[in-house]
């Protein structure tokens, strides 16, 4: 109990007074888990919406591949990286291995399922009388699927939440894949491993907390986003 | 949805955009020090490769796995340098040409910890393979890395020596398979005993209920080698670099801050310094010509 109400008066002292540390893996955190969010959603929103509007031989066993996907587990998305970006792999000759840009890859593997998934499964809620609509009032194929879109935004925006809350609390892959470096790829999840088995828990704790802030604001953000854009 | 979407999105990619300016890959090439949990969870590295860098100007960037990973990875040419304390596996690693040089660096030693009333009575044991042969005789619980790491090795070598395999019985042996500080966690929550270096348990004892119960057999001394990679082991093997870093820990310099490290805080060394000179490195091959990169 003492270990607990210790912990926590360091992680606010630590967090109060801006340890580098602290502010730095909170930094790559923002950055890398961000970039992959952003990379996700640019594929995934697109190919969900697109996969939701159109029919194709296949169709269903590329679904229940997608679905199957947003369950991948960080670890599996983090060896296929791993093997990927070795020296002597395929992509060896990048030298991305321990790099941030890997982290981003291998996040954006997980969060990319999740995304594709659940864009589809928000276009698919749309009422099947409103694509009937829209096609009846001249519109392309393309401006259906935008005008689709715009009527799920709220389910897409939490689409996106789910792709980040995904990312920023994976701790498997990054490690694999980003080595959990000082200062360059140590994020606040791997942090939180190092400090734990180093017996360090008050920082841990901190790292902890301020992971869930992080999360939080921008989920609120997010949030605000999606309520605001409720007519 | 598209307007939403990029209002969400402009401060997200700014991100993005900053996080891979900051990849462009530059020159010189960053080395790659696969190392022991041990160097990486009492912190002595931290205090170590930072001077390094200054000096040099090159990255380098610390994976800290066990001695058996770290061996693994310089075989597939992933790593540069190695810092391990597997010596059996160090020289099988040598034998097959893997390694360019092996040098020594620096020692602790492994101790016995266990729970301080020690229900197995290692403490009384007149011997290391007393102590073991106590250990397995009664129904103590031993926690062991099992994750063929320099300190899981020496543990399977310990037993053999003594004659004994690992206890059998369901529940007494039990494999972390995790680095040095997890697998003391373990002992300590469930009163269990475990061999560790002295470093990492100085390092982690205010926070677990172990104590020191055997230690000072010759079999326990736990000794620290850096091996560069060869240059054959893989197409962008930074030899350069390596023998650079290489160099820098086994200069005096470095040795006054391994014998430093530890001593405010633990009252004493927790690796203690002891560098063969480094010599000049042979060209590993007349095909190769320039050394690489």
């Amino acid at each position: 109990m003492r270990l607990i109400s210790e912990g926590f008066s360091q992680a606010l002292h630590l967090i109060l007074g801006l340890d580098p540390d602290l502010r730095e893996a909170a930094w790559r955190t923002l950055q890398i888990s961000g970039a992959a969010t952003i990379v996700s959603l640019f594929l995934g929103a697109p190919a969900g919406v697109a996969l939701a509007l159109s029919r194709f031989p296949g169709r269903t066993l590329l679904v229940a591949l997608i679905n199957t996907g947003m369950g991948l587990p960080p670890v599996v998305a983090g060896l296929f990286v791993m093997i990927l970006l070795w020296r002597s792999g395929p992509l060896g000759e990048l030298g991305l291995l321990y790099t941030p840009a890997a982290m981003v890859l291998a996040q954006s593997l997980i969060a990319l399922p999740m995304v594709t998934g659940l864009s589809l499964a928000a276009v698919q809620s749309l009422p099947a009388r409103l694509r009937v609509q829209i096609r009846a009032l001249g519109a392309t194929r393309l401006q259906t699927a935008w005008l689709m879109a715009r009527e799920a935004q709220l389910p897409l925006l939490a689409a996106l939440m789910a792709g980040f809350g995904a990312v920023v609390s994976e701790v498997g892959a990054s490690l694999m894949v980003g080595g959990n470096l000082r200062g360059s790829t140590r994020v606040l999840t791997t942090a939180i491993v190092l400090e734990a088995s180093k017996g360090k828990f008050a920082t841990a704790i901190a790292l902890g907390l301020v992971l869930l802030a992080l999360a939080f604001s921008i989920n609120l953000i997010l949030t605000r986003l999606q309520q605001r854009g409720r007519t | 949805m598209t307007n939403l979407k990029f209002r969400a999105a402009a401060p997200l990619l700014a991100l993005a955009a900053a996080c891979t300016a900051g990849l462009a890959a530059d020159p010189p090439p960053p080395i790659i020090l696969a190392t022991t949990t041990s160097t990486q969870d009492s912190g002595l590295l931290d205090e170590l490769i930072p001077p390094f860098e200054a000096a040099s100007g090159m990255k380098v960037k610390i994976i800290a796995v066990g001695s058996g990973q770290a061996l693994a990875l310089g075989e597939r040419g992933e790593a540069d340098l190695l810092m391990v304390h597997s010596p059996e596996a160090e020289e099988r690693f040598m034998a097959r040409g893997a390694g360019l040089v092996r040098q020594r660096m620096m020692y602790n030693d492994f101790v016995l910890v266990g729970p301080a009333a020690d229900p197995a009575g290692v403490r009384r044991a007149a011997g290391l393979a007393a102590a073991l042969r106590a250990l397995h005789g009664s129904g103590a619980v031993f926690v062991s890395r099992g994750d063929d790491s320099g300190t899981h090795q020496t543990e399977l070598n310990l037993w053999r020596q003594a004659g004994l395999s690992p206890p059998q019985a369901k529940g007494r042996y039990l494999e972390t398979g995790q680095g040095m500080g997890a697998t003391l966690r373990v002992a300590s929550e469930k009163g269990a005993y475990t061999l560790t270096d002295r470093g990492t348990f100085l390092a982690l004892r205010p926070t677990l209920s172990l104590a020191v119960l055997f230690e000072g057999d010759p079999a326990l001394r736990n000794i620290y080698h850096l091996i560069v990679v060869h240059p054959k082991q893989g197409p962008r093997v930074n030899q350069e670099g390596a023998v650079a870093l290489a160099r820098f820990l086994l200069s005096q310099v470095t040795e006054s801050r391994v014998e430093a490290f530890g001593r405010q805080r633990f009252g004493r060394p927790l690796f203690m310094p002891d560098s063969e000179p480094f010599g000049p490195v042979a060209d590993p091959g007349g095909d190769r010509g320039a050394p690489h990169q």
